[in-house]
């Protein structure tokens, strides 16, 4: 027995410590931890690196940024004529951006159309990665001290880079959208379809459940559509980079992100999202044709009771406005080209549909027939099943009204807003949303 | 300094003995301490970093240089969960463990058996063995936790290639810890 034993002692060993390591397996993936729970071990482990790798980021960046303030100020003379002659340009886009923002408000504000904005944020830095090609996560320096909750988006200027999924007193885990366990709810911009952005073991990142009769042009902008309650709606996500017939009548669509997952320094994590109606009071002077519509015989005129209902008045059409089907505008100047409020009448007196009261159900009038497929997105990379919803009509624009507020640090931005989503699921664990309760009609 | 010899079985090459290094206890654990650290946080600057695999290549040193496959096994387990713990909530803790278990026990088998020690056998050692690592990876994903992994031939055979010539000039750093 002793000659077998030291004969075959590396064996037994190798053979011992790998049973141990595959019997933790078994363990592991029939007791998976819990959303956002924590194994101890690996708190203990990230907890002793995190303040090294904070260390050797910030020291690295203040040496860095001794070298790179010298030779920024050589060219900051070229560079302040270039950036004022953009701001020139960028002021004329700005005037038309203005403009129609301010008939999209009205638009939205007629049809008690919700709105979701980035209220705040917290900058953070990415202070470590994975270490592995087989996991994509991410390590922020800033954890639940910071106000930092799991489910909570990860963004940077040029578009969505994850969610947090594990939180640490003073770091996060984020699981990028190239992650072959993530999974976000996005919509092409032009074409309104809608799907899902999984990530791939290569780090690909493919927008699936889009159905094969449908036509997708590579170069097409793909936004967050708000479905995974995760991400507000309207985030630039990335580019179709091809399109390809996939397995199951599917499109295999695989999309280059618009935000540099692989180099990434800084980012933005939003906590706190806050929905309301759209502020109509203050959106500028009623313009000439305004008037010119209100006076035109054809347009009914619309009267705001004491309750904030819009009531037709007593000219030409109120029979059929308030039969609720056919509600006339409620204001001159903003009638959609399209019908759109004729199909909702949202704030109709006598409306089979009453206007929304604090919920995030509303739905945007569609004024364009049901053509995509809509999985629910679930955010999290669960199997989905697609579902067919109506797109909505009224998207985003340019400009935020309601810029947030930059507090304790914060770094506050505007995002574009979302229409309510009819998600199918919702994470356990959502930034906080405050909801205002809609207001009466607006005047306009 | 002190030198520990051990005589080859079944030597492939024409040396009759090797020598059996150690390593001093803050070699042994600072090492492979600040081999995680740098692979988790150098990508973060360097984008085509999670190739290189330093962890791996730091089982691989450490088994041929002490030749001993029982601490070849060991040191192979504890720097492989290292990975693990830092390779996301979805990643069970054993995958990398027991693909470095397995090679550092192949390593310091084969550290016995042929001269560890000249560039080419270490490009080649570390090149076969990499493709060894990525090999039992996948099948422990696949076959014991049905991760839907896609092997591709090609890039084992550059991420290989890459890590053999980069391991070439990190041996040759880590001798200067060796003790004889």
């Amino acid at each position: 027995m002793d000659t077998f034993l030291g004969r075959y002692k590396n064996l037994i060993v190798l053979a011992a410590i790998l049973f141990a390591q595959i019997i933790a397996l078994a363990v592991q993936v029939r007791r998976p931890a819990q959303e956002g729970e924590t194994r101890l071990i690996r708190l203990w482990a990230i907890s002793a690196v995190t303040p090294i790798e904070k260390g050797v980021v910030h020291s690295q960046e203040w040496v860095q940024s001794l070298f790179t303030n010298y030779a920024y100020l050589r060219g900051v003379r070229r560079e302040n004529r270039q950036l004022k002659a953009e701001i020139e340009r960028m002021k004329i886009d700005q005037a038309r951006f203005d403009e129609d923002a301010r008939m999209a408000r009205r638009i939205q504000a007629l049809i008690a159309f919700k709105e979701q904005y980035v209220d705040s944020t917290v900058a953070a830095q990415v202070i470590g990665t994975s270490g592995s090609e087989q996991s994509r996560v991410l390590y922020i320096d800033k954890g639940s001290d910071d106000g930092i909750k799991t489910d909570m988006a990860v963004i940077t200027p040029t578009g969505i880079v994850g969610k947090v999924v594990q939180v640490f007193p003073d770091a996060s885990q984020v699981l990028p959208i190239n992650d072959q366990f993530s999974g976000v709810g996005a919509a092409l911009k032009d074409s309104r379809l809608q799907g899902i952005l999984k990530g791939a073991p290569n780090g690909a990142t493919t927008l699936q459940y889009v159905m094969s009769d449908e036509k997708v042009v590579p170069g097409e902008e793909v936004i967050t559509s708000g479905g995974d309650r995760i991400f507000p709606k309207g985030l630039p996500v990335g580019k179709v980079a091809s399109v390809e017939p996939g397995k199951d009548l599917f499109l295999n669509i695989r999309v280059v992100p618009s935000s540099r997952l692989d180099q990434l320094e800084e980012v933005l994590v939003v906590t706190k999202i806050t929905e309301k109606l759209p502020d109509a009071k203050d959106l500028g002077p009623l313009r000439a044709s305004d008037i010119l519509a209100e006076r035109l015989p054809s347009v009914p005129k619309t009267e705001v009771d004491a309750a904030g209902n819009a009531k037709p008045g007593a000219t030409p059409g109120t029979a059929a406005g308030t039969a609720g089907t056919h509600p006339p505008a409620t204001t001159p100047g903003t009638h959609p080209p399209t019908g759109t409020a004729a199909t909702h009448p949202a704030n109709g007196t006598a409306s089979t549909k009453p206007p929304a009261a604090g919920t995030t159900t509303n739905k945007p009038a569609a004024t364009t027939t049901p053509r995509t497929t809509v999985p629910g997105a679930t955010g999290t990379g669960g199997a989905v099943k697609p579902k067919p919803v109506k797109p909505p009509s009224a998207s985003p624009t340019t400009s935020n009204p309601n810029p947030g507020t930059d507090s304790g640090g914060d770094v506050s931005r505007p995002a574009p807003r979302q229409a309510a989503p009819a998600p199918e699921t919702a994470p356990s664990t959502a930034p906080e949303q405050s909801t205002t309760p809609p207001a009466g009609p607006p005047q306009l | 300094m002190s030198t520990r010899v051990m005589p080859f079985r079944g030597s492939l090459t024409s040396r009759e003995q090797v020598s059996v290094y150690e390593f001093s206890w803050l070699a042994i654990i600072f090492i492979p301490l600040i081999a995680v650290l740098i692979q988790i946080f150098i990508p973060v600057k360097v984008r085509f970093l999670p190739i290189i695999d330093l962890p791996f290549m730091v089982t691989i040193f450490f088994a041929t240089a002490r030749r001993n496959p029982i601490s070849g096994c060991i040191t192979g387990c504890i720097i492989g969960v290292m990975q693990d713990l830092f390779a996301g909530p979805n990643h069970p803790l054993g995958m990398y463990g027991i693909a470095l278990t397995i090679i550092g026990f192949l390593a310091s088998s084969l550290g016995l058996k042929i001269d560890v020690e000249n560039p080419g056998s270490r490009f080649l050692i570390t090149y076969i063995f990499f493709v060894i690592h990525q090999g039992v990876y996948y099948g422990v994903a696949h076959g014991l936790l049905r991760e839907g992994l896609q092997w591709s031939w090609s890039h084992t055979a550059i991420s290989a290639l890459a890590n053999a010539v980069i391991g070439i000039f990190v041996f040759r750093f880590l001798d200067r810890f060796k003790q004889r």
